[in-house]
């Protein structure tokens, strides 16, 4: 993985503000999730269905001896579907809900590029921000000239799963 | 934090859990003393005392060092034979331990502490030595050592010096005087080291150091100040006598004083010589290394990680299984051998690996002696505890969760089983009352019981009192057992006052809700007059299920194989249709609900024809079903992974599991599904028999 600098002048120690994130492609748009969070990448592998959950939660897998539960991000946002194929990558993530830490894997299309993100670089995001609910969106971050989304992985997670109210997660 | 303070925080964990311990074993100490000075109990209460003291001490709880101070004397006083062991000074000691273990658990969290409890304790305990209130002062944060038990004289002379810097200039050598001064007798000296500046500032020849000097000891007053005759004028030394006088505590920098006691023996051993930072501690384990039996404490996640490891060579192990199986050449045989080899030795590893959660059940046990004399005291009642198969092994979480439980069936049975003593002489019984916690493996379980000899229950009064809650219809008619275990449903009270011990009617239900979680289960026999039994059944291990594994579709199920009654195929004429949506049954003489596993968890089926598939009959909570699955597969003991560690609950789903595949497979949450079926079926079948 490159690492791409967000700006020409910044190097690695210039800043507390600058973060790394992991990049990813999602029906066409670059998405980033802080890389302290990402515990592994891996291949696509056949899934246990659980009942009684909302579509987007794919089933869990064995990943060593856990169970982690695996959620399809294009049907979290409610994008059309693909099928799943060997370029498939599962992105592994390791979560904080409320005092737990949980383990999660999300499917996504491609994995993107690590990038070192200043966040002198970084907007809040717009109110409505294309098929993301901005309530997870970080920021937005402009590097080399495209857009990234740069999403609060915590929240996305914690909310899929439903820790918090939230509509359209399925009730037993 | 420094890296000082880091490594401070984590010696201070360590002191903190000893401290709990010694705090347990002051307890068991304290209730086995009876009346009798066993000396070696009181040797070993007095040992905990003391560490704790030196330990917080060392660490700068003055509060609690202050208050162990005091418990500390009054064991030593009889220890040495000098105050008698009365029921009211251990009743003051137990107390006192309780209130330590508050203060060590508020020391731990940082939290403020009770100062009126900590206050009216002293007290309590200063009247029992029967001397003024004790005026320990706070040990100072300077480099003194905890001095434990400075000496209780009789005779003896405080005297602090405090030398000019330039002492030494002017050729005295406070060494010299010490050494004069032990010859008057037993010498225990201090020195404060707040006026030392940094090294790169120090003058060797100045004196920067002041002292605290104790003698023990017939010494006259006139021979003090001969030693200090020489001493320039300008130091400061003040003597004062210890023995019948508090001692003046402001004088001296962060000496603890010397308790007012009236008479001791100068015992040379509550004395030591200025005794090394940290000593406290180093003396508290090789106390306990007496009594250990060489154990080491390990963190639960450690075990689980290894529990998870083995689990995944159990899988590979069996993978490799799998190939040798196609292979055909000559070597086979010795490929063969070893993997066979493998099996039994990861079976074994695993057997092992299972043990590490085990723990006896005198962890839950041990609660119950003080428990038990506080309640009889409170009630009036006179108790005898006993407690049979301690050293009976059960799974960590098991353990700690049967606890609750545990103790409020105790408080049940010594509030409403056991008799007063009045009552129990006019039935013709001891006016002791007995009750018997006894603990023994039977099939793959453990089995807890709790035995009291009481007036058993009321079994006339139980059906009433049913009858009147409508639990029961009117006509029903219920065997002894059955009205007996009417005392486990919800709201059931036949107290006739509400104590705060019980009586509220709250406390079976949950008691058998909580065991029934463990995969548990529990029942209450009892005869009138003569006393009650209750019997707990709980799994030896929550993390090991046997299981039974269904196919339906392409998805693998697993079902515990307690729940499980039996597994038909259903003949035709046996299968009626309710109001056109569910399907029953007829299993010999009743009626069973047929849940069809592909509707409940969205699964497509081989068949939905409870004809075309196998039934697998299933209980729980006295309820029955019919499971319909397509296909049996093995039976196995599985490995019991949460489902909610990463996820969150789901209905009908107990857990999940790793097959030997190494695919996951569901654990069928065998309750849950047939409250769920029997909703969905419109109430067409409520319960026989709660």
């Amino acid at each position: 993985m490159s690492t791409a600098k967000a700006t020409a002048g910044a190097d690695k120690s210039a800043a507390a503000t600058s973060e790394q994130y992991l990049t990813f492609m999602l029906a066409g748009e670059e998405y980033g999730v802080d890389i302290l969070r990402v515990q592994e990448i891996k291949g696509w592998d056949k899934v246990t269905r659980i009942p009684h959950t909302p579509d987007y939660v794919l089933g869990v897998i064995n990943l060593r001896g856990a169970v982690v539960p695996i959620l399809d991000l294009r049907r979290r946002f409610g994008l059309e579907t693909i099928e799943f194929g060997p370029t498939t990558v599962v992105i592994v993530v390791r979560v904080m809900s409320g005092p737990a830490e949980r383990t999660v894997g999300v499917v996504v299309d491609a994995v993107s590029e690590v990038y070192n993100v200043d966040s002198a670089d970084t907007k809040p995001p717009p109110d409505v921000c294309g098929t993301v609910d901005t309530i997870f969106v970080k920021a937005l971050a402009t590097i080399e000239e495209k857009m990234l989304i740069l999403l609060d992985i915590d929240r996305l997670i914690g909310n899929s799963i439903g820790d918090e109210l939230s509509p359209g997660v399925a009730a037993a | 934090m420094t890296t000082l303070d880091l490594e401070m925080a984590e010696i201070a964990k360590v002191f903190f859990q000893e401290s709990r311990e010694g705090l347990d074993a002051m307890e068991s100490g304290l209730l086995s003393l009876g009346t009798t000075a066993d000396t070696e109990n009181i040797n070993t209460i007095f040992r905990a005392a003391h560490s704790i003291k030196g330990g917080s001490a060392t660490f700068g709880f003055a509060a609690v060092a202050d208050f162990t101070h005091g418990v500390e004397t009054l064991l030593d006083q009889m220890r040495n034979g000098v105050r008698p062991v009365t029921p009211e000074a251990i009743q003051t000691l137990l107390q006192a331990c309780d209130c330590l273990r508050e203060m060590v658990a508020a020391t731990e969290a940082e939290q403020p502490f009770d100062k009126e409890r900590i206050a009216a304790l002293n007290a309590d305990i200063a009247h029992i030595l029967g001397e003024q209130p004790n005026q320990a002062p706070t040990p100072g944060a300077h480099g003194a050592a905890a001095d434990p038990g400075a000496a209780n004289e009789l005779c003896g002379w405080r005297i602090v010096f405090e030398p000019v810097v330039d002492l030494l200039r002017v050729r005295n050598e406070p060494t010299r005087m010490f050494a004069e001064l032990s010859c008057l007798g037993h010498f225990n000296a201090r020195a404060d080291v707040s006026r030392l500046p940094p090294l790169d500032e120090l003058d060797p020849e100045s004196c920067y150091l002041s002292w605290t000097i104790d003698i023990a000891g017939e010494v006259s007053r006139a021979k003090l100040d001969e030693v200090f005759d020489w001493v320039d004028s300008r130091c400061r030394v003040e003597i004062t006598p210890t023995g019948s006088s508090p001692i003046a505590a402001g004088t001296a920098p962060g000496a603890p004083a010397a308790p007012a006691i009236a008479a001791a023996s100068n015992d040379p051993k509550s004395a030591p010589a200025d005794a090394p930072r940290g000593s406290a501690l180093v003396s508290a384990p090789a106390q306990k290394a007496a009594g250990e039996s060489g154990s080491i404490r390990v963190a639960t996640e450690k075990v689980d990680d290894i529990i998870n490891l083995v689990g995944e060579l159990l899988i590979t192990q069996s993978m490799l299984s799998g190939f040798a199986d196609g292979i055909d050449t000559n070597d086979l045989d010795r490929l063969r051998q070893g993997l066979s080899q493998l099996a039994r030795n990861t079976r074994e590893l695993q057997e092992s690996v299972m043990q590490i959660r085990m723990l006896p059940i005198s962890f839950a046990f041990n609660r119950f002696p003080r428990i038990v004399h506080d309640l009889s005291r409170k009630l009036g009642k006179k108790v005898e505890l006993k407690l049979l198969g301690e050293g009976t092994e059960l799974d960590k979480t098991v353990l700690e969760k049967i606890s609750d439980p545990l103790v409020h069936l105790v408080r049940n049975a010594l509030d409403h089983g056991l008799e007063t003593p009045d009552r129990r002489r006019a039935a013709g019984k001891h006016e002791t009352g007995t009750l018997e916690l006894a603990a023994f493996h039977e099939g793959g379980n453990i089995i807890i019981e709790v035995r009291d000899d009481g007036g058993g229950l009321n079994k006339p009064k139980i059906l009433q009192k049913a009858r009147e809650r409508a639990l029961v219809a009117p006509d029903q008619d219920l065997s002894d057992e059955q009205i007996d275990n009417l005392i486990f449903m919800p709201g059931f009270s036949t107290a006739e006052q509400v104590s705060d011990v019980s009586g509220r009617g709250v406390g079976m239900d949950v008691v058998r809700r909580n065991i029934h979680d463990l995969g548990g289960h529990v029942q209450i026999s009892s005869k009138e007059g003569l006393g009650s039994t209750i019997r707990i059944r709980l799994p030896l291990t929550l993390a090991i299920l046997d299981g039974q594994l269904v196919r339906v579709g392409k998805e693998i199920y697993v079902i515990s194989l307690l729940a499980i009654v039996e597994t038909i195929q259903v003949a035709r004429e046996r299968v009626n249709t309710l109001a056109g949506r569910t399907e029953v049954f007829r299993l010999r003489d009743e009626y069973l609900p047929v849940v069809k596993l592909c509707d409940q968890f969205g699964v497509e089926p081989d068949s939905r024809s409870a004809t075309d598939g196998l039934l697998v009959v299933v209980e729980a909570d006295g309820k029955r079903a019919g499971v319909l699955v397509d296909d049996l597969l093995a039976q196995q003991q599985v490995v019991i992974k949460s489902l909610e560690s990463n996820f969150k609950p789901v209905s009908g789903i107990a857990g999940a599991t790793i097959l030997g595949d190494g695919t996951v497979a569901l654990i069928i949450d065998v309750p849950d599904f047939i409250r769920a079926a029997v909703k969905r079926s419109g109430g067409a079948f409520t319960a026989h028999a709660a």
